[in-house]
């Protein structure tokens, strides 16, 4: 649905050249939410931009349902964004404009019949459940409710894509779950593909399928959101999963751990999915000359499954030890030998 | 016998304000439009703006330069020939208008071009991903969401042209300011020279506050 080959994009400063984005290549499938995470200057908004082409990139080719966007005319051009629709993090709503008004612009420039525009207006503001505040100005509107303007505003030309620019970053927890929780419901519901930025590796768990992990201007992992939370691979990517499935020993376990005098092993381990209801510990605790302690446990819900993490302290000889990553690796856990 | 107050007949008064308001208002009206296409012309071919382009910027930034750096006294004298071959005749009020125009247009893109900017370029970039073409953009967002900031510059726009239809007129222009200086000045008529200028400085102060008063209309939502 949304193809990007080998994009690269290069900015020219004052203070010397910047590669803002370097043969980033990716692929959204029609009905995914689809989410970028990476720091602030990653070039995650560039890659944004190339999908509805507010950025023009210097190499590669940009393809939004089949059509070549880089090669197109500008009239064209024009015609296609009002497939796209496009939520901000900082809403960019006219602020001297009713929310109505708002609503009904990308209807009033391409020139949508008056009664059409009402009919249309009236839907998404039912859709984003702002139909009591149709005549309210926007100043006085919460954050999370200017948001749900934004993104009423995204959807009245009924796009099939839905571009999301840290829609959430500006906005407190309890705003942050209900505007996830909207989009979501947009996905599903209307069967609209999202393409979303974020910072907030909780934004991607929360309702992403497919993720990208950006640094320097360079796309370095990406995957389903279950295998990436699993079994991250770079450090970055670590970094940030680590944000929501904390997988460090605390300082002052560490403490205990290294008081221990005999023979130890400690084991980070990952259940996923199904693995989760295997009766691991039951299974440990039967094997002879071996004491098994747990230091720390996490479980997590990621893309309608479960992530738990165990960490596990194993007293015993080499034996009992070698026997219980047997059991482990039997039950289909994911095994990992933390060094101290 | 003609009324006379403060030395001069009412006839002499009305005419010097219905001068005053000719000068002002065919000034602010020429002098609008073409500082706001000037202004837009700037905001527009800036480095980043919607159609930049560097010779129309470096053109007309430099043309408002020279221009806003004569001082008005020199403009109207210097271009004498021009407002000549323009209306056919250098005196009157509307020989006035010409350089009068010259003077304001310029300040008035200045001012204008200030507000434009203010303008936030996330809400211009909203417009572009809504797939807005530019001509949409100008009309629909950069100067609606300018309006209010618009109508204060010019405020202080017609406050500026008020002083320069003084010295136009002392050129042969008439009006208010004319009648100060001749009337009131050179002929020693204190009471007038006070007269006049309280009706200046209420006519100022009307001017500011009704410009103050559509300024926070338009930021109103609608």
């Amino acid at each position: 649905m949304i193809t990007l080959e080998r994009v690269s994009k290069r900015y020219v400063t004052k203070s010397g050249t910047v590669d803002a984005l370097v043969d980033a290549s990716l692929e959204v499938e029609q009905g995914d939410i689809f989410g970028i995470i990476g720091f602030s200057g990653a070039g995650k908004s560039t890659l944004l931009r190339m999908v509805n082409q507010l950025e023009v990139p210097d190499e590669g080719a940009v393809t939004v349902n089949g059509l070549d966007l880089t090669s197109m005319s500008t009239r064209r051009l024009r015609r296609t964004r009002r497939d796209i629709g496009m939520v901000f993090q900082q809403f960019n709503l006219l602020e001297t404009k009713s929310v109505y008004r708002n609503v009904a612009m990308p209807l009033l420039i391409q020139g949508t019949p008056r009664a059409e525009i009402d009919r249309r207006v009236s839907e998404v503001l039912r859709i984003v459940e702002l139909e009591d505040k149709r005549n309210a100005s926007i100043r006085q509107l919460s954050g999370g409710q200017k948001q749900r303007v934004g993104i009423a505003r995204a959807l009245a030309t009924s796009p099939s894509i839905l571009l999301c620019d840290e829609a959430t970053s500006a906005l407190d927890p309890t705003t942050t779950e209900s505007i996830l929780g909207l989009l979501k419901r947009i996905n599903r519901e209307m069967g609209v593909t999202i393409l979303l930025i974020t910072h907030q590796m909780h934004v991607i768990q929360r309702i992403c399928t497919k993720v990208a992990v950006m640094e320097a201007g360079r796309i370095v992992e990406q995957g389903s959101v279950l295998d990436i939370f699993t079994r991250p691979r770079r450090p970055i990517t670590q970094q940030f999963v680590r944000t929501v499935v904390n997988d460090q020993m605390p300082g002052p376990l560490l403490e205990v751990v290294r008081s221990e005098t005999r023979p130890q092993e400690l084991l980070r381990l990952r259940f996923v999915g199904d693995t989760v209801r295997r009766p691991l510990l039951a299974a440990l605790s039967r094997i002879e000359g071996l004491e098994v302690n747990i230091l720390g446990a996490t479980v997590e819900e990621v893309q309608d499954s479960v992530i738990c993490l165990f960490l596990v302290q194993l007293i015993g000889g080499a034996q009992p030890v070698r026997r219980a990553h047997e059991v482990i690796d039997d039950a289909g856990i994911l095994r990992e030998r933390i060094e101290i | 016998m003609e009324q006379e107050i403060f030395g001069i007949t009412v006839d002499q008064l009305v005419l010097a304000g219905v001068q005053t308001v000719y000068m002002l208002g065919w000034g602010m009206l020429f002098g609008t439009v073409i500082g706001i296409g000037l202004a837009l012309a700037l905001v527009l071919s800036r480095r980043g703006g919607l159609m930049e382009n560097r010779v129309v910027y470096v053109t007309v930034n430099v043309t408002i330069n020279i221009v806003r750096s004569i001082p008005f006294i020199i403009l109207l004298v210097a271009m004498m020939p021009i407002t000549r071959m323009v209306v056919g005749t250098s005196v009157g009020s509307r020989a006035a208008l010409v350089p009068l125009i010259v003077y304001i247009a310029p300040f008035i893109a200045r001012m204008v071009e200030a507000s434009l900017l203010e303008v936030s370029p996330g809400v211009l970039e909203a417009a572009r991903a809504m797939g807005a073409s530019n001509l949409q953009i100008v009309r629909r967002f950069l100067l609606p969401e300018a309006y209010s900031s618009i109508v204060l510059a010019l405020t202080t726009s017609v406050v500026g042209l008020l002083g320069a239809t003084a010295m136009a007129g002392y050129g042969g222009g008439g009006g208010v300011g004319d009648l100060a200086l001749t009337y009131g000045r050179e002929r020693f008529n204190t009471p007038l020279m006070i007269f006049t200028v309280v009706i200046l400085v209420i006519f100022v102060q009307l001017m500011q506050a009704a410009g103050n008063a559509l300024s926070r209309r338009l930021r109103e939502p609608r």
